[in-house]
């Protein structure tokens, strides 16, 4: 009954072509923590991430050993903190995120996400006050993440809000010039968040979602990119069904996991994503996969159409194999966390322009993208403005995570450590959108959202 | 629980004793062996039961990652669930 071909099979996928599950996401509601007095509601969101996530890395950690499969990240997403934080009647809230920081450290997890606002249509007291409190939260912690949403298919382009981010983004690099501006790869601006992603920086635990639950993330570039390695020269029906099918293996391994970490915690399975996410190491790149269809370099004409079939083959190989998906479940294409979009920059294949194009047809967005630091912030809200168009008119998420780097120019590079890896500062376009950053409103709602 | 075990690197004398010495050391009952040789290339897969181990999951695992190091070669314990669950719809 075992073939024991397909048990070495999945031994190289793990050990030589960097199989891994990306993370074990655990979503916990703080809405039962809203108080009118801040410090109580502090103590209260302590008690109850420390309490639900007390084993969460431990689990995570004794799955990786007993099933051999490397899990990278263990996480924790939190209800927007704009909802929990707004019946206090503080005026700034970095003590939430201060006490999302200590949770985190308590719990072991390397990120917390829900910093979060969803602006969409318009702000209530608490999504500013939560907006302006950004730059100083992600200065003075380090795992904790923040989301805003600006735009849906629904309500339209918070132009308001677009125009805000852009300063705060800017506010976020100046604050943390010191570490490279690594406050901004903590802050991401989407248009349709989902509520139920599990990846980093753009988690959040959305209000529709149970008081607890677990959601996966898998990854696997590499397995993709070697699986390609043997139809060279083959017709795209091959390719797309070669991708499809280690698709589906590698989502079955999310989806074991995702079961087991549910049960082993006693809070229920949400979601797998079935994202392809890549990492800074060599044969876990995204950019190569594209490459292995007959790219010279990302970038090249082409690009979009090849990311176009990885991201629906992806879609169509997992959603077989997990009982539910969601998330963003699309590839990623994070340029400081792929090796080979690092070097397709460097060598002047890939512009940001292109990057716009490739976000059309893959999840999520502008994503690790490091930018002079000069960049004006209505440069940076032009930017965002284009992203969510995509995103609003295409019905699907699209997200910016912009690093202006304070002090460093185009040609410069920043290295951020870890999984967030290496950007080349990439040229941005000169000519000024002000007059049209400054308009402010709100860009109604495309026609097609008119369903009902 | 049933669990997988692969070995794997150059091939040379007594890989099945060292290994198999492990499992008897803590009552882990082998089901099945596989092994093949490409050229030099040695790789054994085992299916075993340790519902009757007398040491934790762990504790084995890290035993025969140690006999594995000692001898040269790779060997590995994993639970069965990730090979059916991968490779089967």
């Amino acid at each position: 009954m075992y073939n024991y071909e397909t048990i070495l099979k999945t031994i190289s996928m793990i050990e030589r072509e960097k199989l891994d599950i990306r993370t074990i996401t655990m979503g916990i509601s703080l809405l039962d923590c809203i108080d009118s007095s801040s410090y109580n509601a502090c103590k209260r969101i302590y008690d109850k991430i420390t309490s639900k996530a007390e084993h969460l890395v431990r689990v995570g950690e004794n799955i990786e050993k007993e099933y051999g499969i490397p899990i990278i990240n263990k996480r924790i997403s939190v209800t927007p903190m704009s909802l929990i934080a707004q019946a206090s009647g503080d005026q700034h809230y970095l003590k939430y995120a201060e006490i999302m920081e200590k949770a985190a450290q308590e719990t072991g997890v390397n990120f917390i996400g829900g910093f979060s606002a969803l602006v969409h249509k318009g702000y209530t007291i608490g999504d500013d006050i939560l907006i302006r409190s950004i730059p100083e939260a992600l200065s003075a912690t380090t795992r904790v993440c923040s989301s805003i949403n600006v735009g849906s298919s629904k309500t339209g382009i918070n132009m308001d809000a677009v125009k805000q981010m852009g300063k705060i983004i800017l506010e976020t690099a100046n604050l943390t010039a010191d570490r490279n501006s690594i406050g901004c790869a903590k802050l991401v601006v989407f248009a349709n968040a989902v509520e139920d992603n599990p990846f980093m920086a753009g988690a959040f635990h959305g209000i529709g979602e149970p008081d607890c639950v677990i959601n996966v993330g898998v990854s696997g570039p590499g397995a993709i990119k070697i699986a390609l390695e043997d139809c060279k020269g083959q017709p795209f029906d091959v390719v797309a069904e070669t991708i499809k099918k280690t698709a589906f293996k590698i989502t079955r391994m999310g989806q074991l996991v995702a079961n087991e970490a549910s049960k082993r915690l006693g809070v229920p399975f949400g979601i797998v994503d079935l994202s392809l996410a890549p990492t800074p190491a060599v044969g876990d790149s995204i950019a190569r996969i594209l490459e292995e269809m007959g790219l010279e370099v990302t970038g090249a004409p082409g690009t979009t159409a090849a990311l176009a079939l990885l991201n629906d083959a992806v879609k169509k190989g997992g959603v077989m194999a997990s009982s539910h998906v969601g998330g963003l479940s699309g590839a990623f294409i994070p340029v400081s966390e792929d090796e080979g979009m690092i070097a397709a920059v460097k060598c002047g294949a890939l512009t940001l322009e292109k990057l716009e194009a490739m976000t059309c047809v893959c999840s999520v967005g502008l994503d690790m993208i490091a930018v002079p630091g000069d960049t004006s912030a209505e440069t940076i809200s032009g930017i965002i403005a284009d992203e969510a168009a995509i995103g609003v008119i295409n019905n699907k998420t699209t997200a910016v995570r912009i690093i202006p780097v304070i002090g460093k120019k185009v040609g410069d590079e920043v290295e951020f450590g870890g999984l967030l890896g290496t950007a080349p500062i990439m040229s941005v376009n000169k000519f000024s959108c002000k007059a049209f950053i400054d308009r402010g409103g709100r860009i109604p709602a495309p026609i097609h959202s008119m369903k009902n | 629980m049933r669990a997988v075990i692969t070995v794997l690197g150059k091939d040379k004398i007594g890989i099945i004793f060292n290994i198999t010495s492990v499992l008897a050391k803590y009552s882990v009952n082998i089901l099945d062996i596989s092994q093949t040789i490409m050229q030099d290339f040695f790789s054994m897969v085992m299916i075993v039961d340790i519902e009757n181990s007398t040491v934790i999951f762990e504790e084995l695992q890290s035993e025969l990652e140690k006999k594995g190091i000692e001898i040269g070669l790779s060997a590995r314990i994993q639970h069965e669930d990730i090979f059916n669950s991968m490779h089967q719809v």
